[in-house]
């Protein structure tokens, strides 16, 4: 009997707050529509949806809706208490409850994240090491998810079960030394491995051993504000050297043409490598701090004004093969910027095709020099000379090798 | 215990006069000295700043989900930096570094760590004042005077600071890089040395009130967890927050006086730069030193403002508080030595980059031991929903979330291909964002009627929670998969690359929650406003909590007891004990008037009292608990 009359009770109450609510917005609604009307008869709402008014009143209507509500909400809990009845709403069971709803809609909102906006990310990794951070990326994914959902579970859950009900005591419970030894230890060993996994990957990343009949290709990337500069070595296969003092309206790297490596060195609108050869890439920045970002190989590396850094890496996937992997005839691999370095730093891009060795060695071959008759000029180089300045051969390249280790070292 | 016995005979006469200064308004609002005026200074100062901030944030996600439309408001506000209704590119910059510097700074630092340390440290710990209240006065001033500086920035012709809230050398260091580091980083050092001062200031007092002002019988395993907490933020501080003003001083040399630390082998368009033999990575060093303990200047006393709530609302005692002191303990040690993990992609010598992940992975142990000790606490609990619970249960899911992208971010090979993309601004929001605020909004929520003696209304509460809670995950929790397909951060439009242009409705999304998640914030200003004159009266101890700040009078007084301070005999948790009537058992409570309720443990191994214990036990039989 006096749950049927609680129940109606609160019924007729509900009915009463929405009534009002309704009839209030309704209202206003109308008289703001005739007002409306009267104004202007066409009702081409297109400008109307760009003014700030229209959405300053907008707010200004849910603001008072809100505020019917409360009220009403108030009300009605007056009432009750001013019938000696028990309390209306029991805000303890609405927060529980919306806790457990927040857990389910979540948790649906997670697998749909994880599902439709996880099919939109990078595809599969194109370099040799880039293969080794997704397989790791993928074993930390794994444990993190289970982690994630399964303290979410017991955080919303326990929210629900043990909200307030006004006849429980809780329960004394101020520690367990048993339970505190297993979550510190269970996390530090997981932990450990991960660590162990992430060293391993870096070291190898980082300290290659070079194998003498494998050479990398050495490909110069200098950052500036807001542009990449490309050096291919030319024939001799060494980047010749540069000097930011040289830099002036015609040599824009600041090229030492005074270094015999430096005469057949390439200039080059993008970045062709050949598939399953090592390429060692040597970053330098001419102004500001900036960032070589080449997210399908899973490489990045700051590029720093006065310091020269390294990265080594294998693509193991063309341009093409992407292509018919990713289904889209568009894709291209590309660098970009990723450290802030000014206004222009959200379009710094250069593309990058990863090809075959003949289609490599074709492309390379039609790429002009950096040594330009200005240049010559400047240098006080014979003028007619012939491009292909004598193949200074490996004697030179031997002596450099030395330099060319792959740690990073500052220039100096 | 023998202190039961005890009757507190320090003399408190000298503090009588207290009453008695002649307060002017000058004195009691403005250039106040009394640790409570001085925190709700802290707190509104705050609170604006958030606002601001807030509203920042919104102006630049305006700009990532409509790159193209022109809104003509913008305009009018904005003048020149948005011609045509459109944020420029270097202004762009100029939003998210003030959005980043103001949050971090201004709000989850000195908001955060002002407003509460302030309050509760002689509150919660027995004692009438800061150890130092002018220094006290002196640090929000200082405080003050950085905000206005910040703020003063967007009103002169270059524009605020833009070169990122981490302004690396050298974007930071030439004007002719970028607009906002001519006049704006001037303000914008200036600013943050007035700062760092404010900030050293208040942590000097904050660590020498907590060793040397606590009451007859609080003992430092007798503080609440929040003690614990702002106690280790100020030690933190102290020693972290002089590295930076060492670093920022040394950028203004290189900006105005022509040293070279920061610069070398520089060259602008054509024009090569003198400065040599510097090094920008010095910089970082010197930031991240500071930087990384910072998050955890941010994010410690939001987790003891949690434990504090959590505990109460849960009517349990905090599991293993123990457990949580070492932890808090680990995180400050360990905070020290993890700053690399901001640098791995620098170009350092990769050697570092595999210790720096050793020491980031292992910070994570002491984090999940709080979270799983905050879980414990809540099972078989008697969980009252007041708004300060509803938040410090969302601090924990947010700790949570970014927790765990954290170990990806701290495993250096997998940052190669995550760093500085959307999934770091993902991490770092949720971890330290939303978790701090959401503490912020617990403590404010909780103690509001310790400093305004006025209750604010729940339900509004709970509106602003909801709403809050739900659209901070929908904006953040995107933001990962753009990361993972590495968009970077800080770019000013998706336009420029074909590979972006997906996540453009994404983007469009995002901006919505956000923008629904600031106007819910209307909710909570409406509501604390509102509620400082038209409030209901607040009790004098509204959450039925133990810890000693419920024992002063609802009326502020200055000196916060009218008689003597009260003895402490306990520790802060004893919620829901067995054999007590009551659920709760103030700090005050003699173990000599809960002989029902006492356990072995209580006494610390004092064997007298362990004796009068059984003494009383023989003689009654207690009815078996049912």
């Amino acid at each position: 009997m006096s749950l049927r009359k609680f129940i109606s009770n609160k019924t007729i109450a509900a009915l009463a707050v929405i009534l009002t609510v309704f009839a209030s917005t309704s209202a206003f609604a109308q008289a703001a529509g005739a007002a409306a009307e009267t104004v202007a008869k066409p009702i081409d709402m297109g400008p109307v949806y760009k003014t700030v008014i229209f959405y300053t009143m907008a707010f200004l209507l849910v603001c008072l809706f809100v505020a019917i509500i409360g009220k009403a909400l108030k009300v009605y809990e007056l009432t009750r208490e001013a019938q000696d009845q028990p309390k209306g709403i029991n805000w303890n069971t609405v927060n529980g409850v919306l806790f457990a709803l927040f857990l389910i809609v979540g948790l649906y909102g997670v697998y749909w994240e994880y599902t439709v906006h996880g099919k939109m990310i990078l595809p599969e990794a194109a370099s040799e090491h880039g293969k080794k951070i997704d397989q790791m990326f993928n074993i930390t994914l794994i444990i993190t998810t289970i982690v994630f959902i399964a303290t979410h579970i017991i955080l919303f859950v326990f929210a629900y079960i043990y909200r307030s009900t006004g006849k429980r005591k809780a329960y004394y419970y101020p520690h367990n030394n048993a339970l505190e030894r297993i979550w510190t230890i269970v996390p530090a060993l997981v932990l450990t491995v991960l660590v162990l996994m992430g060293f391993l990957t870096w070291r190898s990343i980082f300290y290659k051993i070079e194998d003498p009949n494998n050479k990398p290709i050495n490909i110069e990337i200098t950052s500036s504000q807001f542009a990449w500069a490309i050096r291919y070595p030319g024939a001799d296969g060494i980047v010749g050297l540069k000097n930011y003092k040289l830099i002036n309206s015609i040599n824009a790297l600041g090229i030492d043409f005074k270094d015999k490596n430096t005469l057949d060195d390439q200039t080059a609108d993008e970045m062709v490598i050949p598939v399953n050869k090592p390429v060692r890439l040597i970053l330098t920045s001419k102004d500001v701090l900036h960032s070589f970002y080449m997210p399908h190989f899973r490489i990045q590396l700051n590029t720093v004004p006065g310091m020269t850094s390294y990265f080594e890496f294998t693509p193991t996937i063309t341009t093409e093969e992407m292509k018919a992997k990713t289904n889209d005839p568009k894709f291209a691999y590309l660098f970009l910027c990723a450290k802030i370095c000014g206004e222009g730093h959200y379009k710094m891009q250069k593309e990058v095709r990863v090809v075959s060795q003949a289609e490599y060695e074709a492309w390379v071959k039609k790429q002009g020099t950096y040594l330009t008759d200005d240049l010559r000029k400047e240098f006080n180089l014979p003028v007619a000379a012939a491009p292909a300045a004598v193949a200074p051969a490996d004697s030179v390249a031997k002596d450099t090798s030395a330099v060319k280790t792959n740690q990073l070292a500052l220039k100096k | 215990m023998s202190t039961i016995s005890l009757h507190d005979t320090h003399n408190h006469d000298s503090h009588d006069d207290h009453g008695h200064h002649k307060e002017t308004f000058l004195t009691k609002y403005v250039f106040s000295q009394d640790h409570k005026m001085i925190a709700k200074q802290f707190l509104i100062t705050g609170i604006i700043m958030a606002v601001i901030a807030m509203g920042l944030s919104i102006l630049f996600r305006l700009q990532l989900a409509w790159p193209e439309k022109s809104f003509p408001i913008l305009e009018t506000f904005l003048g020149s930096w948005a011609e045509g209704g459109r944020i420029k590119p270097d202004f762009y910059l100029a939003l998210v570094t003030i959005h980043g510097t103001i949050m971090v700074f201004f709000v989850l630092t000195a908001g955060l760590s002002g407003t509460f340390s302030n309050l509760l440290i002689p509150l919660q710990i027995g004692a009438r004042d800061m150890a130092s209240p002018f220094l006290n006065m002196l640090s929000y001033w200082f405080f003050f005077g950085a905000c206005v500086i910040m703020m003063s920035s967007f009103f002169i012709q270059t524009g605020p600071a833009s070169a990122g809230w981490t302004i690396y050398p050298p974007l930071s260091a030439l004007p002719t890089a970028i607009k906002g580091s001519a006049l704006g980083m001037t303000l914008w050092l200036i600013s943050m040395i007035m700062f760092v001062a404010s900030s050293l200031m208040g942590g000097i007092n904050y660590v020498s009130t907590v060793l040397n002002m606590r009451t007859k019988g609080m003992d430092l395993w007798k503080m609440p967890l929040t003690i614990w907490a702002f106690f280790l933020t100020a030690i933190l501080g102290v020693l972290s927050f002089p590295v930076l003003v060492a670093g920022v001083v040394l950028l203004i040399f290189d900006r105005s006086f022509g040293t070279s630390f920061y610069l070398s082998d520089i060259v602008m368009g054509t024009q090569v730069l003198p400065n040599e033999g510097g090094s920008p990575i010095l910089w970082q060093h010197l930031f991240w030193f500071l930087g990384h303990p910072e998050v955890y200047i941010v994010i410690m006393p939001a987790l003891g403002i949690s434990s504090e709530v959590i505990s109460v609302n849960s009517r349990k005692p905090i599991f293993g508080y123990h457990a949580m002191i070492y932890s808090l303990i680990g995180i400050t040690v360990l905070s020290f030595i993890v700053w690399g993990h901001h640098m791995f992609v620098t170009g350092m010598n990769p050697l570092l980059g595999g210790v720096f992940m050793i020491t980031t992975l292992i910070i994570a142990v002491p984090s999940a031991v709080k979270t799983f000790n905050y879980l414990a606490t809540l099972w078989r609990g008697n969980i009252r929903f007041t708004p300060a619970m509803l938040f410090a249960i969302g601090l924990v899911s947010f700790f949570i979330s970014g927790g765990l992208t954290g170990i990806f971010l701290g495993n250096a090979s997998l940052d190669i291909n995550l760093h500085d993309t959307y999934f770091v601004v993902a991490h770092f929001h949720l971890v330290m964002g939303s978790a701090a605020i959401f503490g912020m909004l617990a403590g404010v929520y909780h103690w509001y009627p310790k400093m305004f003696g006025r209750m604010m209304s729940s339900k509004l509460g709970y509106l602003h929670f909801w709403l809050t809670f739900i659209s901070a995950y929908l904006v953040f929790f995107p933001l990962h998969f753009l990361g993972l397909d590495g968009v970077p951060r800080r770019y000013y439009a998706f336009t420029e690359f074909e590979f972006m242009q997906k996540w453009l409705t994404v983007n469009v999304f995002v901006t919505w929650a956000a923008i629904i998640g600031a106007l819910a914030q209307v909710a909570f200003l409406w509501n604390f406003f509102y509620s400082i004159f038209k409030g209901k009266k607040a009790p004098q101890n509204p959450w039925e909590a133990n810890t000693l700040e419920w024992t002063t009078p609802v009326e502020h007084i200055h000196g916060n007891w009218p008689g003597e301070i009260p003895t402490v005999y306990r520790w802060p948790y004893d919620y829901s004990k067995p054999g007590s009537d009551v659920d709760f058992i103030p700090q005050t409570v003699p173990f000599s008037q809960t002989m029902t309720s006492n356990m072995p443990h209580d006494f610390e191994g004092n064997t007298e009292a362990e004796r009068i214990q059984r003494e009383w036990e023989a003689k009654n039989p207690v009815a078996p608990e049912q």
